[in-house]
């Protein structure tokens, strides 16, 4: 291009390098500074399952999941200034078929149990979940409530448990980060202690109570037993 | 000034005293009970909707506040607290005790829409049951639950069970011939659209829609339970933060201090009012913030702009709030008597930081209707849709923004004043529309309203004298108001009119703490906005009420 030409009238130059690098299959359009820094070679060598787990770490789906007062705070942690998207987990997902962890943001009460089991059970595997704020981890201040779960993992499997009533924003991102490093190091959840489950009416052990459900309940409907005496 | 009523020359209107108002009922009056906020009248259990339709047609007693129920050792009892709309100081306490054994009272229902939802919470949770009722079934709790969790003898140890229904078409049997189209959409209550846990079972006729129920209670957290068993001093206070938890904390902690403060007589010093009126307004800016930036949610599906911008402003008040409180979202700043500390120091840069807030805050309202109500789009969707006519709205005992997007004149800091507020100088908002349109505008116009009150505050507190900054009055380490007193208190809430009854026993707990919540009231609507609308405008209605799940259920 000569001097005494201060800027470019004809494109044609640029739209064939571009079209010619893409019939060719040449350029470097794809290499990144992460590959220069490689070196020379183009291979690297690792575990699959530690690599796995790396792109699974790095790449979260959230379900969007609200419940109580947290549920408020994780809005904000998605939302401007907190921005969990920085941490590649903030894309909150609408069904819980493309979504790889579940915040449990609030208090569950009886019955919202069965509704929340279902909604775990309809996740794909591998599936985590962040207990967030005091009610999931034990009931919180709703804790003598006579219709509150005392804490979510009666119900289902937790991960991590971010405590606070509500956690600070601040926090839910470290307990995102910090679950993010387990699954990158592929730990898994502890098994729970006493899972309420969903089961068939019929399945449940007879006793008085059940006797007396019998004809209100039909023998194939879901149905989830607590046991308010047994609970901490 | 802006504060005063217009002039009313209606016959309802006029104040009559409680022994005119015996005259007027007649024989109904058994005996009288009279509460420290009204008049109480004890009637028979068979004579409700007599003696209310006498009070609503007669005396002009047309807002149903809330149906609070209640064990005693000998009876139940369920209290109809009756208000003006035109003068909420004029109140009137409807008593019904019902027999111990077989509690049954007739149903208020056919008198007052409203009655529907607290009649059956009253069932499900103390276990009265009203005769004449068209669907009393429980509503907060599952409908296997054994026993009534708030009566006397109520063993919370018991199993229960929770079953997982599978919905069937509730109106199956009316639609079996081959012409219609029915078909049943459940929503929620896990759906982003619910604003929470709220289930909606929704019956489509094509597009449109021929029956919505909301369905309630899954975030039913036994507050009532957790308020009477705390001491009244300290160990309420914490709770009501999270009934409306959209960061009107301050707003819902007034609602109780109010309430417990008349009841035991607390005065509270004028500084640590202005404060108090200060806060609550951030807090209604916080909510009203949250409102609007869901209702573009749900309504523009825009969630990367309108949503941010709102939350943005949202974080700046919460700014505020957490220098003032000490805490972003559950404040527990109010104290009997006050509030804990003072303003934070410096003050000056309190002061800046708040000017700076508010100086702003013009520019973003100005932005917010560039992006949302000026456009088009948005004006389709809510401009007309969602019909709430005032008449349906005052029926259903709706408040706040939905009654006033009705051009319902009511607002409790005006009309029942307290705090500071009818030393300031601010206008009620009302629009005309009735439509999910003019609530939005309501509350972006209430907004403004209360930044000019923070700035008044903020000129009050600057210049109050040094010696003169007293936030707390003297109050006694343990409060036991007087035996089987009884109070009903209401503050403005951001979603409406908050209201407490509280019954003391002479112990240092309440023996019954009822929440009047006004989102309850305002859901109760939605059937009568959404019927006959096309689907996606029931989601528009539905964010337009701005409920809050957890005041709903509490």
């Amino acid at each position: 291009m000569s001097s005494d030409q201060p800027f470019i009238t004809d494109e044609s130059q640029v739209v064939t390098e571009t079209r010619d690098a893409r019939m060719t299959g040449q350029g470097d359009r794809f290499n990144s500074r992460l590959r220069e820094a490689f070196g020379s070679s183009p291979f690297i060598l690792t575990k699959f399952d530690k690599f796995l787990n790396w792109c699974r770490g790095s790449s979260m789906f959230m379900l969007q999941f609200g419940i109580a007062c947290c549920s408020i705070e994780m809005m904000h942690t998605y939302a401007v200034k907190h921005d969990l998207d920085r941490f590649g987990s903030g894309v909150p997902r609408a069904s819980p078929r493309q979504a790889d962890v579940m915040i449990v943001p609030g208090t569950i009460v009886s019955k919202f149990a069965p509704r929340m089991k279902r909604v775990y059970d309809q996740m794909p595997e591998p599936k985590f979940v962040v207990g967030m704020g005091s009610c999931t981890i034990s009931g919180g201040p709703f804790q003598e409530g006579y219709n509150v779960i005392k804490g979510a993992e009666e119900v289902i499997p937790i991960d991590i448990h971010v405590p606070g009533c509500p956690p600070r924003p601040e926090a839910l991102v470290y307990g995102v980060v910090k679950l993010q490093e387990r699954v990158a190091n592929g730990e898994a959840a502890p098994v729970t202690v006493k899972p309420y489950e969903l089961e068939e009416f019929s399945d449940l052990e007879r006793d008085e109570l059940v006797d007396k459900l019998a004809d209100q309940i039909d023998e194939d409907e879901l149905v989830m037993r607590y046991n308010f005496a047994d609970s901490p | 000034m802006s504060l005063e009523r217009p002039d009313t020359t209606d016959d309802a209107a006029l104040e009559r005293t409680p022994d005119e108002l015996e005259e007027l009922l007649g024989d109904l009056v058994v005996k009288r009970d009279d509460h420290l906020n009204a008049p109480g009248f004890v009637i028979r259990p068979d004579t409700v909707q007599e003696t209310l339709s006498t009070l609503k047609e007669q005396a002009g007693y047309d807002h149903l506040s809330v149906v609070s129920a209640q064990e005693y050792e000998n009876r139940y009892e369920s209290i109809y607290h009756l208000k003006k709309f035109d003068d909420p100081t004029q109140e009137v306490s409807v008593v019904v005790p019902a027999d111990k054994d077989d509690p049954v009272s007739e149903s208020a229902e056919p008198v007052f829409r409203t009655a529907d939802w607290h009649e059956r919470e009253a069932y499900d949770l103390i276990g009265v049951e009203y005769d004449d009722h068209p669907d009393l079934r429980r509503i907060l709790l599952p409908e296997t639950w054994q026993g009534h969790p708030l009566s006397m003898d109520y063993d919370k140890d018991r199993p229960q069970i929770a079953t997982l229904p599978e919905h069937a078409n509730p109106l199956q049997e009316h639609h079996k011939d081959s012409e219609s189209d029915t078909m049943f959409l459940n929503i929620g209550p896990h759906h982003p659209a619910t604003h929470g846990v709220l289930h909606l079972k929704t019956t489509l006729d094509g597009e449109q829609v021929v029956d919505v129920e909301p369905d309630i209670g899954y975030l039913h957290r036994c507050e009532e339970q957790m308020a009477q068993a705390g001491t009244y001093r300290h160990q309420i206070m914490p709770y009501p933060d999270r009934w409306d938890y959209i960061s009107a904390g301050l707003l819902n902690e007034w609602a109780y201090a109010r309430a417990a403060e008349d009841l035991a007589e607390i005065e509270v010093p004028e500084y640590a009012q202005v404060i108090r009126t200060m806060g609550a307004e951030m807090c209604r800016i916080a909510a009203h913030m949250l409102a609007l930036a869901t209702f573009a949610l749900d309504v523009n599906g825009d969630f990367t702009a309108t949503f941010m911008y709102a939350i943005n402003d949202r974080e700046r008040v919460q700014d505020l709030l957490e220098d003032l409180t000490g805490q972003r979202l559950m404040f527990n700043y109010f104290r009997l008597g006050g509030v804990v500390w003072d303003l934070p120091e410096p003050r000056e840069e309190f002061f800046s930081k708040t000017r700076d807030f508010l100086d702003q805050l013009p520019e973003s309202v100005e932005e917010y209707h560039n992006l949302v109500t000026s456009n088009e789009i948005f004006q389709m969707r809510t401009i007309d849709t969602g019909i709430l006519p005032p008449e349906v709205a005052k029926n259903y005992g709706a408040t706040g923004p939905v009654a006033r997007g009705s051009g319902v004149d009511y607002d409790l800091r005006r009309d029942d004043p307290y705090g500071y507020y009818d030393e300031l100088d601010w206008d009620v908002v009302t629009e005309d529309g009735c439509d999910n349109f003019s609530r939005l505008l309501v509350r972006m116009r209430e907004v403004e309203e209360s930044a000019k009150i923070i700035e008044q505050c903020v000129d009050l507190l600057e210049d109050w004298p040094e010696e003169e900054r007293n936030i707390q009055a003297n109050v006694p380490r343990t409060l036991r108001p007087d035996d089987d007193a009884e109070i009903y208190r209401a503050v403005e809430a951001a979603k409406g009119e908050l209201g407490i009854y509280i019954r003391s026993d002479g112990t240092d707990k309440p023996a019954r703490f009822k929440i009047r919540s006004p989102c309850f009231s305002n859901l109760q609507t939605l059937p009568e906005m959404a019927n006959g609308e096309y689907i996606p405008d029931v989601i528009a209605a539905l964010g337009s009420l701005d409920i809050v799940l957890g005041e709903v259920d509490r």
